[in-house]
């Protein structure tokens, strides 16, 4: 478990050693921010944060396999996995290692738009609890849609189809609950099934939490598909 | 100090190793020879713990690479073939995180580790460039220094003096040589001179079977009077066309 550590330093900094980093962070900041003041962030007169939470699984479907999309192919593609794999380091580090360095850098993201909590908190008198579980909330569900990415980004050695399907399944498993999905498919399928689906959705456990509502069984949900799809990446770069 | 008993490797139906077996001791410099595609990669990848055997095993001071890999990979210094790196990274920092990886962790060991081995292939004037702008020669001594860093009992070094020019070929020769005494080292060459340079023994591999293992001298009395060059295409040849 030590050998976590210098896979995170490396990892992380890795972020900021090319434009690319900086680049990812500023991109993801005017996006949400921008969708939250064009979606009526002042119009509404409400001192909440609604409007970054109602595009915030949105733009984390762009960014966050943006992210994660280098973990593993760019060691393929260049042969430094080779390296990786004969230094002393237990592949469950390694994998670790990689995701807690991206969560990291997906948690500065998410630190940037605070400030708009604090421009909320200067405009008017915002419920603080509230803030602070949909934050919560956002880094749980950051971690799971890293985790997928992560699985992609390990089954080739091509970044670009890495980022593409890693937005696909994640683009799914955010629309399990959706309106939009729901309308396409009530004539098609049973209610009791789209029903069983939504309880897999991204959206219904995430927005549970927007409203200040800490939910264990949201919290298990992002929780255990993360280590479930961390566990899938492992059994994926053991073979 | 390495042993291979008797291993395999498949790739889907192709053979690539087909039961390779031999021993290096203490102070050899085990010399492996062949064309390309003959196996000799995907031995030294087995025997680095990078690819798992179909069948055979390796074992490397005492551990067995399958069973016990953390331990038989700390006790190897592995050069990949074609010496992958991270170029973002300068070159301090690469070795700064391979010396993490190894165990290193504090500030004056790893300095102490990094100061001996930029000395050592000639790094210093290089240590704060990224490893992208570097020649092909610099990024071949950062991925000898990179196997060196900890001192290992074994080294693996997958053709080590590829890309370099003749003096450095010659200086990076003779820093397998000085550590030759107190290591058991694997080295994969093209350049058949090298191995009359420094191996005390040569194994051939051809289609995945090993032709020859004799020390260089042996080699030299299978046809008198000619060149390494020609014993090797003669045995490696002569195979592929029985």
């Amino acid at each position: 478990m030590n050998q976590i550590a210098p896979i995170f330093k490396k990892e992380f900094f890795g972020y900021f050693r090319s434009p690319v980093g900086y680049v990812i962070l500023a991109v993801f900041h005017i996006v949400l921010i921008g969708l939250a003041i064009f979606a009526g962030y002042y119009e509404s007169n409400q001192a909440s944060l609604d409007t970054i939470w109602t595009f915030l699984p949105w733009t984390f479907l762009i960014f966050i396999p943006a992210t994660g999309m280098r973990l593993w192919s760019e060691e393929k593609r260049s042969g430094s996995i080779e390296l990786l794999f004969t230094l002393p380091i237990p592949t469950v580090s390694a994998v670790l290692g990689k995701f807690l360095a991206a969560w990291a850098f997906i948690g500065i993201a998410l630190a940037l738009t605070f400030s708009l909590a604090l421009t909320t908190s200067y405009l008017g008198n915002p419920d603080w609890g509230i803030i602070f579980s949909g934050y919560f909330g956002s880094v749980l569900m950051a971690a799971a849609y890293l985790s997928i990415s992560s699985v992609c980004s390990a089954m080739t050695k091509n970044q670009v189809i890495a980022f593409v399907i890693s937005v696909l399944i994640c683009v799914l498993v955010t629309l399990f609950g959706s309106q939009i999905l729901l309308t396409i498919f009530e004539n098609i399928a049973s209610p009791g099934l789209l029903d069983f689906l939504g309880n897999f959705s991204f959206l219904n456990h995430f927005q549970t939490m927007t409203r200040g509502l800490i939910e264990l069984s949201a919290v298990s949900f992002f929780v255990v598909l993360t280590i479930a799809f961390l566990g899938i990446n492992v059994i994926v770069l053991e073979n | 100090m390495v042993f291979v008993d008797n291993i395999v490797k498949d790739y889907g139906d192709l053979r690539a190793v087909d039961g390779v077996s031999f021993e290096v001791k203490k102070g050899d410099i085990l010399g492996f020879l062949g064309p390309n595609g003959a196996g000799k990669s995907t031995t030294m990848k087995m025997i680095a713990g990078y690819l798992s055997p179909t069948a055979g095993t390796a074992s490397v001071a005492g551990f067995d690479v399958q069973k016990d890999p953390m331990e038989a990979k700390r006790r190897i210094g592995y050069l990949p073939e074609s010496s992958p790196a991270y170029p973002e990274m300068t070159v301090a920092e690469f070795l700064t995180y391979v010396a993490e990886t190894r165990g290193y962790r504090t500030q004056d060991e790893i300095h102490d580790r990094l100061a001996n081995v930029i000395i050592k292939c000639h790094l210093q004037t290089v240590q704060n460039q990224a490893i992208e702008t570097l020649s092909k020669g610099y990024r071949q001594r950062v991925g000898v220094a990179q196997a060196i860093l900890h001192d290992p009992p074994v080294l693996i070094l997958d053709e080590p003096t590829d890309g370099l020019d003749p003096n450095q070929k010659h200086e990076v020769r003779n820093l397998i040589k000085t550590m030759a005494e107190e290591k058991a080292i694997i080295l994969s060459t093209h350049i058949l001179e090298e191995v009359e340079a420094i191996c005390n023994r040569i194994i051939v591999i051809d289609q995945g079977k090993v032709r020859v293992n004799e020390t260089p001298e042996e080699f030299k009395t299978r046809l008198p009077g000619s060149s390494i060059d020609e014993i090797f295409r003669e045995i490696t040849n002569s195979k592929a066309y029985a």
